[in-house]
């Protein structure tokens, strides 16, 4: 080849694939930052731009990676948003707990993590009396403790048992998670991290879950075909927790049935 | 009117003097408003960007309520932050002089948690957070950096 002339057309050809694969390195180069980074299309939203309704954030919890015992999502979300408990499991602030069940029949048990479902028809929103149970256009249902008048309507419709009261004088809050006496509150899907990172958050209960290395929770958008999550609930499927309500929730489970 | 001073001067004792800002918003602008606008219209301002916040997730820096606390309740000479209740609390030496109760605090921190990351630069980009330490974003135009 290398002592062979080219013909023109050769030459025209040859030119044409140097070119090509000189794009294709450069196209390369620009979303390859490092070995395994990649850039996404999908970007965190800016600072300024309100949330839309492209997206609705939801998760996916595998109970068969749900170790008995563990309780490091709690733990997480405790410490992330600073819920200090005084000792009185009944009226401490819960916004994630672990539940244990069991087959009678079969013998069969497993534990999950239960926490506000962020369900697409929420009961709690329906029977707040003062729009302070409120659903983002993201999906994220959230409690405006600016308007909220502690009258607990949301915690007695919540099929789920996920909201809690604030019974105690709060101190020490979390710049991005304020509570205070007398306001109901519950998983907020950690949104502070969710509007910084976007598809790329990871809500601290889920941070936790790795850390302890279950990898049991999986957070993401719900209307993004090409998430994580959407790829698995699309190959596998999920289960709805009382689907028989017809809530529709953004939280998913697998090993649950 | 003499009755009205009198009276004014019976129950008014000093006006309150506000402890100093941690710093400046920028070279040329004390507040990240003018002074005279802060003093008059500051809960407008916070009551704007908590709904903007709370309900559509916008969160610039400029007027949140934390950048607020960050600047604004300085530390002691100890080393210690004064309580909402004290006198020594930027908001409260004003609230107490005017006899308007605050239900800021009810909910919210009223000292800093977090370093601040507001400045005349980067009023409208958002602020990382690892282990409370805050690392400013760079959303320059181009990309991440």
């Amino acid at each position: 080849m290398s002592s062979k002339i080219k013909t023109p057309l050769e030459e025209t050809v040859d030119s044409a694939r140097r070119g090509f694969i000189q794009k294709t390195a450069a196209v390369t180069a620009a979303v390859t930052l490092a070995p395994g980074v990649i850039l996404h299309q999908a970007q965190a939203k800016p600072a300024d731009e309100p949330v839309s309704s492209a997206q609705r954030w939801g998760m996916l919890i595998d109970a068969n990676k749900c170790a008995e015992g563990c309780t490091a999502c709690v733990d997480g979300c405790n410490k992330e948003h600073n819920l200090e408990g005084h000792g009185r499991p009944e009226t401490d602030a819960q916004w994630i707990r672990k539940v244990s069940v069991k087959n009678r029949s079969t013998g069969y048990s497993f534990t999950l993590p239960m926490m506000c479902q962020h369900c697409e028809t929420a009961p709690c929103v329906d029977v707040c009396p003062t729009g302070a149970s409120f659903k983002r256009v993201d999906g994220i249902v959230l409690v405006d403790k600016h308007i909220c008048i502690g009258c607990r309507y949301c915690m007695m419709a919540c099929p789920y048992k996920a909201r809690s009261f604030i019974h105690e004088d709060t101190d020490d809050q979390m710049p991005y998670a304020p509570r205070g006496k007398g306001t109901v509150e519950s998983c907020t899907l950690c949104v502070h991290r969710v509007d910084k990172d976007g598809e790329d958050a990871v809500p601290a209960c889920a941070e936790a879950c790795i850390n302890d290395g279950h990898e049991a929770i999986v957070f993401g958008d719900l209307k993004n075909p090409n998430s994580r999550i959407s790829k698995s609930l699309k190959k596998y499927g999920g289960t709805q927790i009382r689907a028989d309500l017809g809530l529709n929730p953004g939280v998913r489970y697998w090993g649950v049935s | 009117m003499l009755l009205l001073a009198l009276l004014l001067a019976a129950c008014g004792g000093q006006p309150p003097e506000p402890p100093k800002a941690v710093r400046q918003f920028s070279d040329t602008q004390a507040c990240v408003e003018p002074v005279a606008d802060m003093r008059k219209n500051h809960m407008e301002y916070i009551l704007h960007q908590r709904d903007e916040t709370v309900h559509a997730g916008v969160r610039t820096r400029k007027h949140s309520f934390e950048e607020c606390i960050n600047c604004h309740v300085a530390p002691r000479e100890d080393g210690s932050y004064p309580s909402a209740g004290s006198n020594d609390h930027f908001c409260s030496s004003c609230h107490s002089y005017a006899a308007v109760k605050i239900d800021c605090f009810q909910c919210h921190n009223d000292n800093p948690v977090r370093p601040s990351m507001l400045s005349a630069g980067n009023a409208n980009y958002h602020t990382e957070v690892t282990d409370n330490l805050v690392v400013l974003e760079k959303q320059e135009e181009g990309g991440k950096l």
